[in-house]
């Protein structure tokens, strides 16, 4: 067996591979906070729970009323993304002149909250999924073992992050929704719904997040809390990444899966904190983040 | 310029009313003092502390959120730094003093507060607090794989040992009033920083930070300044309750108490002295009640409730609202 570094290359490669998931659940989920932060400036302390939710409706949906992986797909992003719009409509937009730490403050809140009632309701034990027979199984590629449902995770996860970054950065909606953030009233007056668009690009933030959530249902233990512990690390990425720099958030958190995996490999001990370790190197060279603009 | 005699009188009626709401809040202290003085008498004393360490914690927190303006997310990591040190040192070094152990228990809460400080002043708003939670985070995960906390299961037996060596600490009695005299210490100074001119400067980063550099402040120092202290005061509060629970835990470190801090800073009135004192007694009283009843399991759902309703509905708090009140219908 060869060896890398003293590792067998076999480890490694695992390790990496594991390293490119989590990866791509990192940039999946900043990819949805920095849609959040960069267009309507808010902190989504909510997009664990959102991630959650996605996860858990897709479990509930199977075991409830035998709803498969596949519409899941689309209807759980589709059921959150609405939840999304309700806090929306109902809770963030009455704060909308205030200081942006009240956002903060309160998506805090209502996570606890969500997080809280299904705690009770579902224990924090953990719900059962299985995958799909069409992921069962996997492709030896030479020098390791790779799952399908794997690399199903990674390939869907690439497709809807680029999807994003496209249609922000080079449609015309996309132009609408950064004009809406630079001067609403301006846009107002030309005749663009500025409301309805904040509605619908928060939706579509927390979206991104159920999606991630149904990605991670049949690998990840689905329990309540699963968002709060990934969404910390998150925030981490996105800090790291640059807030509110979409392409990013994208690069970074695949990055971060990736260095996290080594460590894994290198020196365990250190593997949940080497994320903070490389956010507090970044801050102290480049404050604002590898791909953001100077604050 | 006609009336010089008007002017005088009016300064004098301002400087009379100043010296009577002075004697009204010398008398509503009087009275409070008497009652913290006689509570261990009517309520369970480790109660009371509690309610005291959480106090003096969000006291300290509050001087950096809300007269600073600065939302730290990562005060959990100075609360534990604190609690940890402490127990640590009172566990293993027997010649140690109580106080000895909270002084060193303080100190390196402090230290940490400046590295804290150092590594996220240049960031603000909520730019600060991701970057505070992050690094709070990071001594989180220090704890947990740690061998002297032990780990998820806490440090526990801390011995209370003996104040100066004299005062027997394990007697309920003798620790409330430590921690009492602790607290309104800290309370005191925290006042006088805040009325201070430095304190002034700091309300004046919070209302307008642009116009205080303009005005010529080094605006990072007096903020990497009040970050410290308030460091220190937390890791204070930490080092008393791991004395008087003889148990510090992961709990502590953790960043929902980092969350918690901000609710009872919020709940009880951010911005004034009263308030975080208020707001951690009623957090920690409604923890408490619940815990004792049917809603036990439903204690995390209900804060964040509480959370949701004070930011839409009275972001100034109870005694911000008192104080409304008051001037509304009474002044």
């Amino acid at each position: 067996m060869s060896m890398i570094f003293g590792v067998p290359a076999a480890v490694l490669s695992g390790q990496l591979l594991i390293g490119v998931i989590n990866g791509a659940f990192y940039a999946l989920l900043s990819l949805g906070l920095a849609v959040i932060f960069g267009l309507l400036k808010i902190i989504n302390f909510a997009h664990g729970a959102m991630y959650m939710l996605g996860a858990m409706a897709t479990v509930i949906m199977f075991d409830a009323l035998g709803i498969n992986y596949w519409v899941a797909l689309f209807v759980a992003p589709v059921l959150v993304g609405i939840v999304g719009m309700v806090i929306e409509y109902f809770f963030l937009r009455r704060i909308a002149g205030q200081d942006h730490i009240y956002s903060l403050l309160l998506t805090f809140g209502i996570a606890l909250m969500i997080q809280g009632v299904l705690t009770n309701i579902y224990g924090v034990s953990g719900l059962r999924y299985s995958m799909p027979d069409v992921f069962k199984g996997g492709v030896n590629l030479g020098f390791m073992f790779l799952p399908y449902y794997r690399a199903w995770v990674i390939v869907a996860a690439l497709v809807v992050c680029f999807g994003t970054w496209f249609m922000i950065e080079k449609t015309k909606l996309g132009s609408y929704l950064r004009a809406g953030t630079e001067d609403s009233q301006l846009m107002q007056g030309f005749g663009i719904n500025v409301p309805l668009l904040v509605s619908l690009t928060y939706g579509f933030g927390v979206m991104l997040a159920a999606f991630a959530g149904v990605l991670a249902a049949p690998i990840y233990s689905v329990t309540p809390v699963m968002g709060s512990h990934i969404l910390i690390v998150v925030f981490a990425v996105v800090v790291i990444g640059g807030m509110g720099s979409i392409g990013g958030a994208i690069i970074t958190g695949i990055l971060m899966g990736i260095i996290e995996g080594l460590t894994k490999t290198f020196y365990p001990p250190a593997s949940s904190a080497v994320i903070f370790l490389v956010m507090v190197v970044v801050l102290m060279i480049r404050p604002s983040g590898l791909f953001g603009k100077e604050a | 310029m006609n009336q010089p005699v008007n002017q005088t009188d009016i300064q004098h009626g301002i400087l009379e009313q100043q010296r009577s709401e002075d004697r009204k809040k010398l008398m509503v202290n009087g009275v409070l003092l008497l009652l913290l003085l006689a509570a261990p008498f009517v309520m369970y004393p480790v109660f009371l502390m509690k309610i005291l360490c959480f106090a003096l914690f969000a006291v300290a927190f509050n001087l950096l959120f809300g007269f600073t303006g600065l939302l730290s997310f990562g005060h959990a990591a100075f609360l534990a730094t604190g609690g940890y040190t402490t127990g640590y040192l009172l566990t293993n070094y027997s010649g140690l003093t109580t106080e000895m152990g909270i002084i060193a228990g303080t100190l390196v809460a402090t230290l940490l507060g400046l590295a804290f400080a150092l590594l996220s002043i240049r960031r603000q708003g909520i730019y600060f607090a991701m970057v505070t939670l992050a690094l709070a985070q990071l001594v989180f995960f220090f704890f947990v794989q740690s061998k002297f906390t032990g780990g998820e299961d806490g440090m526990h037996g801390i011995p209370r040992g003996e104040l100066l060596g004299v005062i027997n600490l394990d007697d309920n009695l003798n620790m409330y009033y430590f921690v009492l005299a602790v607290f309104i210490g800290c309370y005191l100074l925290v006042q006088r920083i805040v009325s201070s001119p430095y304190g002034q400067v700091l309300k004046s980063i919070k209302q307008n930070e642009a116009r205080a550099v303009s005005l010529g402040y080094n605006v990072d120092r007096y903020k990497i300044l009040a970050f410290v202290i308030s460091a220190a005061l937390a890791g204070l509060a930490g080092s008393m309750k791991s004395v008087v629970f003889q148990l510090a835990s992961l709990n502590d470190a953790h960043w929902h108490m980092s969350g918690e801090v901000i609710l009872m800073t919020l709940v009880g009135g951010m911005g004034t002295l009263l308030g975080p004192v208020v707001g951690a007694t009623f957090v920690v009283n409604v923890e408490y009640q619940l815990s004792q009843g049917p809603l036990r399991d439903w204690v995390d759902p209900i804060l964040g409730g509480i959370f949701v309703l004070t930011v839409l509905a009275f972001r100034s708090g109870i005694v911000g609202e008192v104080q409304k009140f008051v001037k509304k219908n009474l002044g």
